[in-house]
């Protein structure tokens, strides 16, 4: 990779990434107070996440079933509202004993 | 201080899980002709995984400026919204300097864990966002000078801790609120359809993972409208995450 051109593309890559994340951060400051807008910033997270989460998940993996186990694991220790940690360490840790199995 | 540890403590799976993500980016790169340091360089500079995969193809091809912009403001827009939502509840303390030096660190997973708190301190997030950054990093420059130094079977489980996070953060909202299940079931079943549908499958995944939530949200809240005095504390799972 050329070094003038890879320079150039970082610089946009980088560049555009980081005005889309810190201008609305910086730019919109007051408390917003439109109900619609208010419920939407509430929900979006969630839907983010799920939508990152489900099907990607199912492939994230190198077999669905050991997908499945630690999706299935990760969602019964997080209704037992486990940290964050545990439940990611415990999701891993069963994809790796349902690979040792497969 | 202790807000900043807390946020440390808190960036730690965060950090663990980026490692097999950008292990695998550093891997890719390197084996695309990018040289090791190249590879490290756009982790550090970017910290974006669907971004970064999505714009060293692009980088393959002299010239392609205008696509590699348009393709990144596609995959990447999705920032921009949980920027506006993050910045509804960050602390007095939180001006503008700090908010444009710490905007640079909003990645989903960093902003999930800063938006279950009810309040967001400067201390807290740039605690939170220092290990993920790191982890980042250093699994790029792993991936790109080691290539494959873990066992397969260590990197598929890491392949699941990101998931993980994911499901502890959204859960426990769903076992309180009703709209909150329904806006992922939507967001869910939307994903699925850009996954599965031949059709849609092309459009890069950054984008629709943006389409799907926008959606699922904005279906929900015109539904469901967070009652008045329940939208201050609205994502605030008292401080489980400290």
């Amino acid at each position: 990779m050329n070094n003038t051109q890879f320079f150039k593309y970082l610089f946009l890559m980088a560049g555009v990434t980081y005005l889309i994340r810190a201008l609305p951060f910086a730019m919109i400051t007051k408390k917003i107070k439109n109900t619609f807008v208010k419920s939407f910033l509430y929900y979006i997270p969630y839907a983010v996440l799920s939508a990152m989460t489900i099907p990607a998940v199912f492939y994230g993996t190198r077999s669905i079933y050991s997908a499945l186990a630690g999706l299935l694991v990760a969602v019964i220790f997080s209704i037992r509202d486990k940290s964050l940690t545990t439940v990611a360490i415990l999701s891993c840790a069963a994809v790796f004993v349902v690979e040792l199995m497969l | 201080m202790k807000d900043f540890f807390d946020g440390l403590k808190s960036g730690i799976p965060i950090g663990l899980g980026y490692l097999s993500v950008s292990f695998t980016f550093g891997i890719m790169a390197v084996s695309m002709g990018f040289k090791w340091w190249q590879a490290i360089i756009i982790s550090m500079f970017t910290v974006t995984s669907a971004g970064q995969f999505s714009g060293i193809r692009t980088m393959m091809y002299p010239g392609h400026y205008l696509e590699m912009i348009i393709s990144q403001i596609t995959i990447n827009i999705r920032y921009s919204f949980m920027s506006i939502s993050l910045g509804q509840k960050t602390s007095e303390r939180f001006t503008k300097v700090f908010r444009y030096i710490l905007g640079f660190f909003m990645t989903d997973e960093i902003f999930a864990v800063a938006s279950s708190k009810k309040t967001v301190g400067v201390s807290y997030f740039a605690g939170l966002s220092l290990i993920p950054w790191i982890g980042w990093t250093v699994g790029t420059a792993l991936g790109a000078l080691l290539g494959n130094i873990l066992p397969e079977s260590v990197m598929s489980a890491l392949g699941l801790a990101i998931y993980g996070m994911f499901v502890a953060i959204v859960v426990p909202e769903v076992k309180k609120s009703r709209p909150v299940f329904i806006t992922i079931s939507a967001s869910i079943a939307l994903s699925c359809l850009f996954y599965y549908a031949p059709a849609l499958k092309k459009i890069p995944s950054g984008f629709t993972i943006s389409i799907c939530a926008i959606v699922a949200a904005a279906l929900c809240a015109y539904f469901y409208p967070v009652p008045e005095n329940d939208s201050d504390t609205a994502g605030n799972t008292g401080g489980k995450y400290e």
